[in-house]
């Protein structure tokens, strides 16, 4: 029917040489992602999850600054100003009844409420303090060994700056904040790096054997899961002994984070190995030959390690904040080590809340890195899985 | 149907066994007992010693035997509900946890409530708008819950509840209410009291519950059978609610064995803060002061309603999904 209708349009031929294969050709692009390498689809696809990039860079930058936090910080760990206890924090001003000077503070002026017996500080507007750049100030020994005074920014001569205000025995509290950035940051890293090697090697040997190994792990796993989490903490840091030097007790307590953490890892692996190992490549390996050891190694570790160092990146947050957690009740690390725990544990009641809020600023770092290691986890988890 | 469950349950009881070594050996390794530093305290105090006293309490509670026959002793009474004795409270341990009992359940109900009703509309919301704005500013609310250590959020909402409100939030009830029995008067007290607990603690959980929520939905809704749905004309609403929503909901009840435990343990650095009468700061201070069969029976307890609430989820998962009971498999 509707002879004429069709008869209507005219008969087209293309005039190009016919390609038999032109479905299957793919334009450049599609050759470029087709051809590209797994470890660059994963870069292409965490590229795509722009606040986990930012994260990274958030991340890394604070890294790096944990490295030279001796520079940074104006004053050094244990400097203490004891004419400015609890000196609220200080502005950084530009300009000086209309003319431009530089960054600099007015000095304080304290005077003492004898009915409070609160000391009370007032900008002293005559008083200009310019701040001093690549300067030397406060000695200290970097990481330790070498000594140096070099800083980024120092006070002026004479002169004090207190960012973030400072502490009741006139510490500077951004200071402190810089270098108890050092401790709480490694203690994720550490932390994390044991529960890994034992989640792997735990998961691993549970999830390839099977049987008996398996049950035993598993047992194993559901036991240290059905205590709470707090409660474990506390009875493994009351076994350290008081009598153990301060870094001594930074290791006892990343010991303990890693020992607890373990198990969410070891249960990914296992399962994990359990799917893997049903897969036809592995049972073409096995086929053709490969030992044990060359499957586990070749083929299972690289099909779900993207998978668990993403999954580790997520649960280093929970090791940082169960720091501050033991820190504040007493059980984590004490001074002179200074973390982010240990910083808030002086923000303990309500008092200083109300009178002295900077204290409780050390908790600005504290969320900003978990943020930043949640979305960067976010990201590395879709990357992990880049034909997805 | 019954053989799973009596496999599971019989699954319990080398969990059991394992456990209950682990928590002995757990507060039998700090150095000394309960006693040397008790006395150590009085000394400190300028007390005197009644020596006679806690030899015969040392006699009586094995002290001067071996740990495994005291461990036996003690893992023999737990299953008749024999907890042992409290040494700093001088009270049978089921005594001292009763009385703290209730006001945790409470809270911790409380709590899972408001976990839930914020959780779920957002989780849903998130889900169905992924990628918009809406989907990461929520997102990012419940991570900032997360993120903050909740005993300084407690400060912080104590402090400001102070200012605008003049509550005094120290505790669960108002000061003359503390040892009376419990009345109409007593219960609104309390639950004036009982918001920022409820708060603070719910805000660390609903984070992780709204990303479940989120990724589990997800998954449902990548389906076909929801394409198929929408395009037989099914109302948006109803092709989420009646089969992507539920089918995402077996996360959530492998969670409800989870819940279990809290109940009873509660938050317990937050209930230290806000010095709330649960059974959290009491564990720690047991922990503490090695107050050992209280510490050990406590936890103990805690770790049987973990696995009795991992029971009792897998349970309800078989039940609901008929797909877990065919393979004999634990969800888990």
């Amino acid at each position: 029917m509707n002879v004429e209708k069709t008869s209507a349009i005219e008969h087209y031929v293309n005039e190009e040489p016919f390609d038999p294969r032109a479905i299957e050709t793919m334009t450049p692009e599609q050759e470029k992602v087709f051809l590209a390498s797994q470890k660059r689809l994963m870069w292409w696809k965490f590229k795509r999850h722009r606040v986990a990039v930012i994260s990274g860079l958030f991340l890394a930058f604070i890294y790096l600054a944990t490295l030279i936090s001796e520079v940074i910080a104006p004053y050094s760990l244990e400097t203490r100003n004891s004419k400015f206890i609890y000196a609220p924090p200080q502005g950084i001003h530009l300009f000086h009844e209309g003319e431009f000077i530089g960054p600099f503070v007015y000095g304080y002026k304290s005077k003492l409420d004898l009915d409070t017996l609160r000391r009370i500080y007032t900008e002293d507007t005559s008083d200009v303090q310019k701040l001093r750049f690549f300067c030397s100030g406060d000695a200290y020994r970097f990481w330790g060994f070498i000594k140096g005074d070099f800083h980024i920014m120092c006070p002026a001569e004479g002169g004090q700056v207190f960012l973030l205000g400072s502490d009741r025995l006139g510490r500077d509290v951004f200071s402190r904040m810089i270098y108890g950035a050092r401790i709480s940051l490694t203690i994720g890293l550490v932390g994390i790096s044991i529960s890994f090697v034992l989640g792997i090697v735990i998961g691993g040997l549970a999830g390839y054997y099977g049987g008996w190994v398996d049950l035993v792990a598993q047992r194993m796993i559901e036991v240290i899961q059905s205590l709470p989490a707090i409660p474990l903490w506390l009875a493994l840091a009351a076994i350290m002994p008081v009598t153990w030097s301060p870094i001594l007790v930074y290791f006892g307590i990343t010991i303990i984070l890693g020992l607890i953490d373990w198990t969410g890892l070891a249960r990914a692996v296992r399962s994990k190995l359990l799917a893997l190992r049903e897969e036809d490549y592995i049972l073409a390996a096995r086929l053709m030959g490969a030992k044990p050891s060359r499957i586990i190694g070749n083929h299972l570790v690289p099909g779900f390690m993207s998978h668990l160092i993403a999954s580790a990146t997520i649960t280093i947050p929970t090791m940082i904040l169960g720091e501050t957690a033991l820190s504040f009740l007493g059980l984590g690390l004490r001074s002179p080590i200074v973390s982010w725990g240990v910083l808030l544990n002086e923000a303990q009641n309500i008092n200083v809340v109300a009178l002295y809020p900077w204290l409780i600023l050390p908790v600005v770092p504290v969320i900003l890195v978990i943020l930043a290691f949640n979305f960067f986890g976010d990201g590395l988890r879709d990357a992990a899985d880049p034909y997805g | 149907m019954l053989g799973y469950i009596i496999k599971r349950a019989a699954y319990m009881i080398p969990t059991l066994v394992l456990t209950s070594i682990l928590v002995f050996a757990l507060i039998e390794l700090p150095p000394g007992d309960y006693f040397e530093s008790h006395i150590a305290e009085l000394l400190a105090s300028g007390e005197s010693v009644d020596q006679q006293q806690i030899e015969y309490l040392r006699q009586e509670y094995g002290f001067d035997r071996p740990p495994w026959e005291r461990y036996l002793t003690w893992v023999s009474g737990l299953p008749f509900g024999d907890f042992g004795y409290s040494f700093e409270h001088q009270l049978p341990v089921n005594e001292v946890i009763g009385d703290r009992l209730f006001f945790t359940m409470v809270v911790t109900f409380f709590t899972v409530i408001f976990t839930w009703i914020i959780a779920f509309p957002i989780g849903i919301y998130s889900a169905t708008h992924q990628y918009s704005w809406g989907d990461y500013g929520l997102t990012f609310l419940g991570l900032i819950g997360l993120a903050t250590p909740n005993f300084l959020l407690a400060l912080i909402m104590m402090y400001l509840a102070n200012e605008w409100f003049g509550t005094s939030i120290g505790g669960l009830v108002d000061p003359e209410y503390v040892d009376q029995p419990l009345s109409w008067a007593k219960f609104v007290s309390v639950l004036e009291h009982l918001w920022i607990p409820v708060i603070v603690i719910g805000t660390s959980g609903t984070a992780a519950m709204i990303r479940r929520v989120r990724a589990n939905l997800l998954d449902e809704l990548r389906k076909p059978y929801v394409t198929t749905a929408r395009a037989k004309g099914v109302p948006e609403f109803r092709g989420l609610m009646k089969y992507p929503f539920r089918m995402s909901l077996n996360f959530f009840i492998a969670d409800i064995g989870g819940i279990l435990p809290t109940i009873i343990s509660g938050a317990e650095i937050v209930a230290i803060v806000l010095s709330l009468e649960t059974t959290g700061p009491l564990l720690i201070a047991a922990l503490q002061s090695q107050d050992m069969y209280l510490a050990g029976s406590f936890l103990m307890l805690l770790a049987f309603l973990t696995v009795i609430g991992v029971l009792v989820s897998d349970i309800a998962l078989a039940i609901l999904d008929p797909r877990i009971r065919l393979q004999g498999g634990v969800s888990r």
